[in-house]
């Protein structure tokens, strides 16, 4: 593989830039595998990347209905973060946080990393109090937490709605300095790159439509572009799970729902973090381009329509202008939506399944994209070694049945509005 | 933006509606001995099936009463409203 660096890029400018490899191939998909991953998105390309690093499982397969990236990983609003206040949450994302950290280095791949810090905005004393406790919780587990009051708030976005008679005025909040964004893009690419230079098949446009399963085991997968031999299936779709779930008679605890994005016109640098509103469900970051990114709640009914509806989109830009008020200053440049795998308790699954040989990574909700490393890390253990880590024990299947539920929030498939 | 017929009502537009969720899901009998997992099961599992889906709104700010849809996840197309008592 062409290594990436200054005197590679200085070397092909001389050349006209045709000396550039291509960064992944497109090969026919072989009739057998040691292990097909299903989903070409963020965590099914860190599993066939880890698989291969990790555990020298490489002949694998990983198989994408459309392009790979173009689905949620390429739908986000590139948050990465760990202020998690459970142990499991904790523990998981944080470790996601240190893979993050040297991402752009093992990759070869600049994912433009920029810990840039998480604000959550609090509006109550009561709010204050819960984001102490969460803040303590996250310093146990080793998580920096900072519990910033109204004037420190202040001195960081001063833009805000600072004045005296606001419904929701802010008191303070509470910050997790290393926290930030991360290029969506870079992240599906660099992971493309290095799976396929050790030998993983990255099969795009390529729909499965049925599984082998016999006896319990599974055998191999039907697709559109012929029938694959494996003994071993990852689910990593997301929104679709649920659809392929019915073809292997399995229902779930999860739901697919809509979830929208958009970001503004490029505006100069005003916004240095990422600040999310704490009255509501509204989270706003200022991209390297200047555009203000935005999202917030889901459509709040059954979705698989990959577009938003207008209602909502209203409901939390309002939010939005009630935090920052010049934002309704700004035109509105792109929004789209994305199908989130929305789980009953707001908490994903990694797991092993009642199918000998068939493991689900699911679940995601409104957090996969800063998830993608430590998923895809997790999920590549569980399948290479057949049983899960420690660090996605608390993300099984069964927890729906045994009551260990993961109830970070409370939010499961429910939205704030309904 | 929808708009929902409530069967009460007639056609309003999504503003005025709360979702319920999947209608297709039946609590178990009162005073039945269930196991655990049929419980869990009732709570927990859903279908989510894309197209065809049959689901619970409440007209939230208008008559306030509960009803059922039959919708396409995908499309969102309404193919027909009627109250909790009717079946399709």
């Amino acid at each position: 593989m062409q290594r990436y660096s200054v005197f590679s890029l200085i070397k092909n400018a001389f050349n006209g830039h045709k000396g550039w490899e291509v960064a992944w191939k497109d090969p026919t998909p072989k009739s057998e595998y040691d292990v097909v991953i299903i989903g070409g998105g963020g965590h099914g390309l860190a599993t066939v990347y880890y698989l291969a690093k990790e555990h020298n499982i490489t002949n694998v397969a990983i198989i994408e209905k459309g392009w790979i990236g173009g689905g949620n990983v390429g739908r986000n609003t590139t948050i990465v973060r760990s202020n998690y206040m459970h142990d499991d949450n904790a523990r998981f994302s944080e470790f996601g946080m240190n893979l993050w950290r040297n991402m752009s280095q093992e990759l070869n791949f600049n994912v433009m990393f920029s810990p840039r810090g998480i604000i959550n905005l609090a509006h109550s004393d009561a709010q204050m109090n819960v984001y102490s406790r969460r803040g303590n919780s996250m310093r146990l587990n080793g998580i920096d937490a900072v519990l910033l009051n109204r004037e420190e708030v202040k001195k960081m976005i001063p833009m805000a709605d600072f004045s005296e008679n606001v419904r929701f005025p802010i008191f303070g909040g509470l910050m997790q300095p290393s926290a930030g964004t991360a290029r969506h893009d870079g992240v599906v690419w660099g992971y493309a790159r290095q799976a396929d230079s050790m030998g993983v098949d990255i099969i795009q446009h390529c729909e499965v439509t049925g599984f082998d399963v016999v006896n319990g085991k599974i055998k191999g997968v039907k697709t559109s572009r012929g029938d694959i031999k494996t003994n071993k299936v990852g689910l990593c779709v997301a929104g679709s799970t649920s659809i392929l779930a019915e073809k292997l008679n399995m229902t779930l605890p999860i739901e697919t729902h809509l979830l929208q994005a958009c970001v503004s016109e490029p505006v100069k640098p005003i916004l240095d973090h990422v600040v999310t509103f704490g009255a509501g469900h509204f989270y706003c970051s200022q991209s390297d381009k200047g555009e203000m990114v935005m999202g917030g709640d889901l459509d709040g009914y059954n979705s698989y329509a990959q577009r938003g509806n207008l209602p909502t989109l209203q409901h939390v830009l309002t939010e939005g202008i009630a935090m920052f008020p010049f934002l309704s200053k700004l035109k509105m440049l792109r929004t789209w939506g994305g199908i989130m795998d929305m789980s009953m308790d707001g908490s994903p699954i990694i797991d092993k399944t009642h199918i000998e040989g068939l493991y689900l990574n699911c679940g995601w909700c409104y957090g996969g994209f800063k998830a993608t490393p430590a998923s895809g890390w997790t999920f590549a253990h569980t399948i290479a070694h057949d049983r899960v880590h420690e660090l996605n024990a608390g993300y099984s299947l069964n927890r729906f049945h045994t009551g260990h539920l993961l109830d970070e929030k409370g939010l499961g498939t429910k939205t704030w509005i309904s | 933006m929808l708009h929902i017929k409530c069967p009460y009502c007639g056609m309003r537009s999504q503003n005025e509606f709360a979702y319920g969720g999947d209608a297709s899901v039946k609590r178990p009998e009162l005073n039945k001995e269930i196991s655990d997992l049929e419980w869990d099961s009732f709570v927990y599992l859903r279908k989510s099936r894309r197209g065809k889906h049959l689901e619970l709104w409440h007209h939230i700010s208008g008559c306030r009463q509960w009803f059922k849809a039959q919708r396409d996840t995908a499309t969102h197309e309404i193919f027909k409203t009627l109250k909790p008592s009717e079946d399709i």
